[in-house]
């Protein structure tokens, strides 16, 4: 029984990255009905810079804001400089070759700075589990915590900022938007601005748990799309319930059935299951397509 | 009388195909004008250069400035409501918020709730549904819902495209008889796009013909509605 | 098509002169001739090492062709390619060191295996749509080097560790060393390949993939079979880069997961964008490219190679879109003008 919860409870602070990914994923995949496959990418570049910046000397908790604004900022310049023209005048192949291009580009830029060695990533939080408890620890709960208090004040912004509601309605009606006087372009930039900012927060939380390196973000990002798309990719809070799940399954799996060593056929299979066989995953909205 | 909308000379084509020819008009400060012509004979497209969502050429003037070099966002700013066709509604949103987005753009946040209790004396229906989400309404309710949201921007000039088209002859009478309570009462100009010309030259003082891309015609309502031609080809009888 | 109209256009002025002209199908066979020829004596003047690079240029060149076909062609974007090369080296390296089957046997069984592969994954495929198939295959790319690992079938994949093969001797008839014969067996397979590729692409079949990317519900109304030839280009497509695959272990004598990562799948797409999407010459342009950059690059850093890749897609986008074979057929174009006089009477 003891293993069994701490296998639900580190499946649920693992799960929280990938909700937090997936909800990175989704908030772009509803604005500009694209898959940001350098999602990952960025936030291992963020991390990066979290980890020189707590090298340097600077306090934890100011270099972790002083990464997510980074992060923020340079999301909102990836979409505007690199992004934006690419959808403007290429076709979808195009685009995603441009994705896969900054992916690429982040990935040996961090193998250049920082070298491919793996580093460890401190953890704001204690050594000592809570109350000494061995179900979880200090880290996990860290984890799972920070995500929900991440989720919580996006789903504050979201519910009720006059801006937050700008953002939905861009992201549905661009038309309507700009009737009502609604910069859509900036919506979009700023929707990258905190994609950015959530994955920049998920591979601070997750570079202590597997430790930091140029390809510590991939596994987590194909994990994330399954947890997007098991939630409904067109459905922030269905992909972040879906990313809590993927991390209990996957840590299940991981002990019951097959181990660890097939982790990521795992989520291939959920992946292709789910876009084959429900489409809209589990909270998702059924489009019909008219021709 | 001083013109709130000045123009001139509008051009106005999408990708190749030219659709307006040339046209001028002007709008009153608080007067309803009416545009009025068959399918296709380029209303809704002159509705859409107001608000530079076509590509156009010729001059626009709004209270003496120039915004046909302006983008969307920035004539919304300027008090310029538009109620597109289709209503434009974002039918995932909530009643409640359709509304507020209205609002958006406004300085005075404070006078907002206000606002929104004055759309819903208009529209008790709207308030009934306050937390619906809009998708889910008559298209009755959407159209007093596109015309509240309009409203909620506090416009000098609000265009409103085929308000009455798909609605019953009830819904369309409640709703044209709020138009002339938010003009009298509020003094808001409107420009009005009507295939139904019966209807939009009873509520409208001035009005304009189009036929495939020009002004044929202009006068006042009355002027129009007296005229042999105009009686049998767009009013029946 | 625009070469089809040219050498109708070049036949009819040839026709009446008793001068006749060249026409650009000539030129295109006499400069294919001239190419071949120069591939055929380079081994000469090459040291071993470059021509083992050279070997493997070949090799990419196939399975670039390979992805061209599906997703070039047909649209159909498959970031996964490398899962197929993977699948390709691994039938002919467990062929040749569990079962003795000799080299030259395992390629074509090697295609057959992931052309039936390729057409199993196409089946899916089919239902999904532009970029879910993107993340599916991406899916794909990122977990192959772990099934490779897999336990349960190490016994075949000598797991972590790989398989060594050895290096086929060149027959000796030939009077060359083994690095030379490879290459020389590799070129043989690529032309081979690259011909059955233009007679596919250039004809029926080849439009229908085109129409199918380009306009898919004209395409079905016209009565082409658009699930039979996705679902088949999917197959082929494989195949080709499975053949790669299975040529790339001999000439490397080696198989490993992790040379099968993610990042070959990119490495392929590079090749596929910088040579030029839905063009057959662009093929062996890219893989040129993917194969010799890196050389220029790899003195700054490890990691400068792949930055560069990294710029050259996205530059390719915005700048190129044709890739390297719309530029040549620019120059080609142009020097063809130049070299022949006025046309006309």
């Amino acid at each position: 029984m003891s293993t069994f919860l701490h296998q639900v409870f580190s499946g649920l602070a693992t799960g929280g990255i990938y909700a937090s990914v997936a909800l990175a994923l989704v908030m772009i995949y509803q604005a500009t009905n694209l898959i940001n496959f350098a999602q990952g990418e960025m936030a291992m570049f963020s991390t990066y810079i979290a980890w020189s910046l707590i090298n340097a000397g600077v306090p934890y908790w100011l270099a972790f804001l002083i990464t997510v604004t980074v992060s923020f900022i340079g999301g909102m310049v990836i979409e505007r400089v690199i992004i934006r023209p690419a959808v403007k005048r290429s076709s979808l192949l195009g685009v995603v070759i441009v994705f896969i291009g900054v992916l690429v580009i982040f990935n040996s830029l961090a193998g250049w700075i920082f070298s491919y060695t793996i580093k460890s990533f401190p953890s704001p939080f204690p050594e000592q589990a809570l109350f000494n408890n061995t179900y979880v620890s200090s880290h996990e709960l860290g984890a799972i915590i920070t995500t929900l208090v991440v989720l919580g004040i996006l789903y504050g912004f979201f519910r009720f900022t006059p801006l937050g509601l700008a953002m939905r309605a861009a992201a549905q009606n661009p038309v309507s938007s700009r009737l009502v006087g609604i910069r859509v372009g900036w919506m979009l930039a700023l929707g990258w601005g905190l994609a950015a900012a959530i994955g920049a927060v998920a591979g601070m939380m997750v570079a202590p748990m597997v430790y930091l390196d140029p390809n510590m973000m991939q596994g987590i990002l194909i994990y994330a799309f399954a947890a997007a798309l098991l939630g409904g990719i067109d459905n922030p809070w269905g992909s972040v319930l879906g990313g809590f799940i993927v991390g209990v399954l996957e840590n299940l799996i991981g002990a019951y059935l097959f181990g660890t060593e097939l982790k990521l056929s795992v989520a291939l299979i959920l992946i292709v299951a789910v876009l084959v066989f429900k489409p809209t995953g589990l909270f998702g909205k059924v489009l019909v397509t008219r021709v | 009388m001083v013109a709130l909308l000045e123009v001139s000379g509008l051009e106005a084509a999408y990708g190749a195909t030219k659709v307006l020819h040339n046209i001028s008009f002007t709008i009153a400060e608080g007067g309803i004008t009416t545009m009025l012509g068959a399918n296709g004979a380029g209303k809704t497209t002159t509705l859409r250069s107001l608000c530079s969502m076509v590509r156009t050429w010729g001059e626009i003037r709004f209270e003496g400035t120039r915004i046909d070099n302006r983008s969307t966002e920035e004539i919304v700013r300027l008090g310029i409501a538009h109620v597109p066709d289709g209503r434009g509604t974002f039918l995932e949103l909530t009643v409640d918020e359709n509304l507020r987005l209205g609002a958006y753009v406004r300085k005075d946040r404070k006078a907002v709730p206000g606002d929104l209790d004055r759309m819903y004396t208009y529209f008790p229906r709207l308030k009934d549904r306050r937390y619906q989400q809009a998708g889910t309404l008559s298209g009755g309710e959407q159209q007093m819902l596109a015309l509240s949201r309009a409203l909620m921007l506090r416009p000098k000039l609000l265009l409103m495209d085929e308000p009455s088209f798909g609605l019953a002859p009830l819904v369309v009478r409640d709703i044209f008889a709020i138009m002339r309570t938010i003009n009298q009462q509020e003094r808001v100009s409107m420009l009005l796009v009507e295939q139904n010309a019966n209807l939009a030259l009873e509520l409208a003082d001035q009005a304009y013909l189009l036929e495939t891309g020009r002004v044929v015609m202009s006068g006042t309502s009355e002027e129009i509605r007296n005229d042999e031609q105009i009686r049998r080809s767009y009013l029946g009888y | 098509m625009v070469n089809e109209t040219s050498t109708l256009a070049g036949a009819k002025i040839a026709a009446p002169g008793p001068r006749a002209q060249i026409s650009p199908r000539v030129w295109k066979i006499l400069g294919i001739l001239v190419i071949l020829a120069i591939a055929c004596i380079l081994p000469l003047g090459l040291s071993n090492y470059r021509l083992f690079q050279l070997t493997l240029a070949l090799v990419y060149a196939i399975a670039i062709l390979g992805l061209n076909i599906l997703t070039g062609y047909n649209g159909q974007i498959s970031l996964g390619h490398g899962a197929f090369y993977a699948i390709g080296a691994y039938v002919a390296a467990i062929l040749m060191n569990t079962y003795n089957v000799p080299y030259w046997a395992t390629i074509p069984i090697a295609g057959f295996v992931c052309l039936v592969v390729g057409f199993l994954f196409g089946l899916p495929a089919l239902r999904l749509e532009g970029h879910y198939l993107a993340l599916a295959t991406f899916a794909l790319a990122v977990a192959t080097p772990q099934l490779l690992k897999y336990k349960a079938i190490a016994n075949w994949t000598g797991g972590v560790e790989g398989i060594n093969l050895l290096k086929p001797d060149a027959p000796a008839w030939m009077h060359v060393d083994s690095d030379q014969y490879l290459y020389y067996f590799t070129l043989a397979i690529t032309v081979v390949m690259f011909v059955i590729g233009w007679n596919l692409l250039r004809g029926r079949v080849g439009r229908a993939l085109v129409a199918i990317r380009d306009h898919p519900v004209a395409a079905e109304a016209m009565g082409v079979n658009t699930a039979y030839h996705k679902a088949m280009a999917f197959g082929v497509s494989a195949l080709y880069t499975g053949v790669a695959g299975a040529i790339g272990a001999i000439v490397v004598a080696y198989v490993a997961p992790d040379s099968f990562d993610f990042l070959l799948s990119i490495f392929l797409l590079v090749g596929l964008v910088v040579g030029g999407l839905a063009s057959i010459s662009g093929a062996i342009y890219g893989a040129l490219f993917i194969q010799f950059a890196p050389n220029f690059a790899a003195d700054l850093s490890k990691a400068a190679p792949w930055a560069i890749f990294g710029i050259f897609m996205i530059g390719a986008v915005y700048v190129m879109p044709g890739g390297v074979a719309s530029f040549v057929q620019i120059v080609w174009d142009r020097i063809r003008r130049m070299l022949a006089p006025a046309r006309g009477t």
